[in-house]
């Protein structure tokens, strides 16, 4: 019983996403459409299509990346919410790399643009990192501060130096067909980007699982001034951490560049730093759940399209969805579970249903 | 640089600023309240765009000002109430909280917003005209600038010394500096930590959403879809420049809204340049002044760590 009701616990992420799809669809009804059917196009438009499952797919990759960008940080107790900007750095760096560097063979010139772009992400990380090390600022707000910075970095030169002449508004020139990323589902634009993205998850996963870096990188979570004592270098971790970190959030946007947009547009991410928050929160910070999480919210977003377009219901309804799923989640977390109270709750019930037993035999009652 | 010369272009570039600065001041105050108590409240920027939904949708439904500042409060307040109930109420990471609030509130706002306003959502709503004080008003270039404002403006001259001498000269400010700095001994002394966090946290995210109101009863007349764009970021880096002090995060504000102003002119100024590069100003601005001189700031000793009776 004890086991159960510890599975129960693990499970929490899963009951308040169900708690919060049930809320949702209060809002669905507002706007006086069936719930049922608003979400049955949903999932049937996200998962169970060949095209729908390709365009979640596209989806993932950088939701899961910025995931695994939020993960690894916040294992060591940092709060990375400058995601959004790292992926912006990573497109500028990589389009960078692949527009202005001298003509050379794919083989060479595809992962220096899949370098250049992590290392614009890392440096857009090592920032706050080492601000946050050795100042002690608060790196969410410079992580905020950052995205804005970046954002805006992207749109000047994705409309000033680098804009194609004659562009509506600013992109950039095309990337040559060479370096564009393989595709994983043909005549769709699913890219291999996801695939490297559940790559690195494992990656992360045993990394932080069986090496000291992991060990350390908890320890730090829990109390810094104990990692210090114990001999935990804490501030190259804090720096190094925060450059990975990075280097993930601009991986993304190096493959949203190299996989699906080819040039690099101003705008070009819709706010996937900040749904690697939600996935973070949604896998419990273990990269290994981080897929899943990462796959079934670019689901409801992908899905959010195919569901205006079905039942003619507003697609910033799955927004509200998603605030209400992470509001849930982050609450659920608030519950821990608590052996010994449960124990001695279920020991309870067990003395009462004897003596209950004893009295009336064979009419069990709940506790009085 | 050639417009601060002018009189009539320094009083337009003055009461730029200071409209640039309105709803960061409003919200900043707010967060000074909430971080004193010890809760880092990163949902200012959620009550903002709380504040300014509800502030359209009330003059939308109301046909008056008041109702839509009404309903602002409403909804900026309802978030205020989450906020309380997920840090303070069940002792979650408050910067996770705070985040959750501003992601449910930009979906909520933009779905609701084109539930309620739907076709309407362009036209304008109705809201608080400039009101000149007499006598005031005629100073030269500050008359203007200052004292030819609306309600929510004087309200705002109103709020930010009555936060300090709530902060700095009542008991219940002791009680909350007390409980920011060291809640163990606040508790001791029979302080209610968590019942003193909630006031403070519902204060502060009403004070955001009033700057929220202002947005769209005095400055702009519409709701747009995440109009708060940033200015609850901005006004964290306000509060921290000011020194978690009500009048610092006064001025910090100012210069930022002094930036944007001038980064809006050099936009209009130069046209052949991308005017992004001009945009960043004010983010920059921030960044650049917390790095310099935030350097050596304490912040309340017990802020971002959640109260809980007999813990460690």
């Amino acid at each position: 019983m004890l086991t159960a009701i510890r599975y129960f616990y693990l499970l929490r992420p899963i009951w308040a996403v169900l708690i919060a799809l049930f809320v949702g669809s209060g809002l669905i009804l507002i706007a006086g459409v069936s719930p049922i059917t608003a979400y049955v196009e949903l999932f049937k438009g996200a998962f169970l299509d060949y095209w729908g499952l390709a365009g979640t797919l596209v989806k993932t990759s950088p939701i899961l990346l910025a995931g695994l960008a939020v993960i690894l940080p916040l294992r060591a107790g940092l709060l990375n919410i400058g995601a959004e900007g790292q992926i912006y750095m990573g497109g500028l760096f990589s389009a960078m790399a692949a527009l202005l560097l001298p003509e050379m063979s794919a083989l060479i010139l595809v992962p220096i643009c899949v370098l250049a772009g992590a290392l614009g992400g890392g440096l857009w990380g090592l920032i706050p990192g080492y601000l946050k090390a050795y100042h002690g600022m608060n790196e969410v707000i410079l992580t905020i501060l950052l995205n804005f910075i970046a954002i805006n970095i992207v749109s000047y030169v994705a409309g000033g130096p680098m804009m194609q002449e004659g562009a509506p508004y600013p992109y950039s020139e095309e990337i040559r067909q060479e370096l564009w990323l393989p595709w994983i589902m043909n005549g769709t634009d699913a890219h291999a980007g996801v695939i490297v993205g559940v790559a690195l998850a494992m990656v992360m996963f045993f990394v932080l699982k069986y090496s000291t870096i992991g060990f350390a990188l908890d320890t730090i979570g829990k109390n810094a001034t104990a990692a210090q004592y114990a001999g935990v270098p804490v501030k190259p971790y804090i720096v190094g951490v925060m450059f990975a970190a990075g280097a993930l959030g601009g991986l993304a946007g190096t493959f949203e560049v190299l996989g699906l947009k080819y040039r690099l547009y101003h705008h070009f991410s819709p706010g996937y730093g900040f749904d690697g928050i939600v996935v973070a929160f949604l896998a419990s910070v273990n990269p290994l759940i981080a897929p899943i999480a990462a796959f079934f919210l670019s689901g409801l977003k992908a899905g959010a399209l195919v569901m205006q377009r079905a039942v003619g219901l507003e697609s910033t309804v799955i927004e509200a969805i998603q605030g209400l799923v992470i509001i849930f989640v982050a609450a659920s977390l608030g519950f821990k579970y608590n052996a010994t109270k449960w124990s001695q709750f279920l020991l309870r019930r067990r003395k009462l249903d004897a003596e209950v037993g004893d009295t009336f035999a064979k009419t069990p009652k709940g506790d009085e | 640089m050639d417009f601060l010369l002018d009189a009539q272009a320094m009083t337009d570039f003055l009461s730029t600023s200071l409209r640039l600065s309105i709803p960061i001041i409003f919200a900043a105050v707010g967060g000074v309240i909430s971080e004193r108590s010890g809760v880092f409240n990163i949902a200012l920027e959620g009550c903002i765009l709380g504040g300014a939904f509800g502030a359209a949708v009330g003059a939308y439904l109301t046909g008056t000002p008041f109702g839509g500042l009404f309903f602002g409060l409403a909804v900026a307040s309802f978030a205020g109430i989450i906020l309380a109930a997920l840090a303070v109420g069940l002792a979650i990471n408050q910067l996770v909280a705070g985040i959750a609030i501003n992601i449910l509130m930009i979906g909520l706002t933009s779905y609701l917003a084109r539930l309620i306003l739907g076709a309407d959502a362009t036209s304008t709503l109705p809201g608080f005209s400039p009101i000149a004080i007499p006598l005031l008003s005629s100073i030269p270039i500050l008359g203007k600038v200052l004292f030819t404002q609306d309600l929510l403006t004087y309200l705002m001259y109103l709020l930010v010394p009555l936060t300090w001498w709530v902060i700095y000269r009542t008991p219940w400010g002791l009680n909350l500096r007390a409980i920011g700095d060291y809640p163990v001994a606040a508790d001791s002394a029979g302080i209610s930590v968590s019942r003193v966090r909630l006031y403070a946290v519902l204060i502060s995210c009403a004070m955001a959403g009033l700057g929220g109101c202002y947005l769209v009863l005095s400055q702009v007349f519409v709701f747009t879809e995440n109009m708060s764009a940033g200015k609850g970021f901005i006004a964290l880096a306000a509060l921290i420049l000011g020194r978690w002090n009500p009048i610092g995060a006064l001025l910090a504000c100012l210069f930022f809204g002094m930036s944007d102003a001038l980064q809006l002119r050099l936009q209009f100024g130069s046209p052949d340049v991308p005017y992004q590069l001009f945009s960043m100003v004010p983010y920059i601005a921030s960044f650049l002044a917390l790095v310099i001189f935030a350097g050596k700031v304490r912040p309340p000793a017990a802020i971002g760590i959640k109260y809980e009776r007999g813990g460690k």
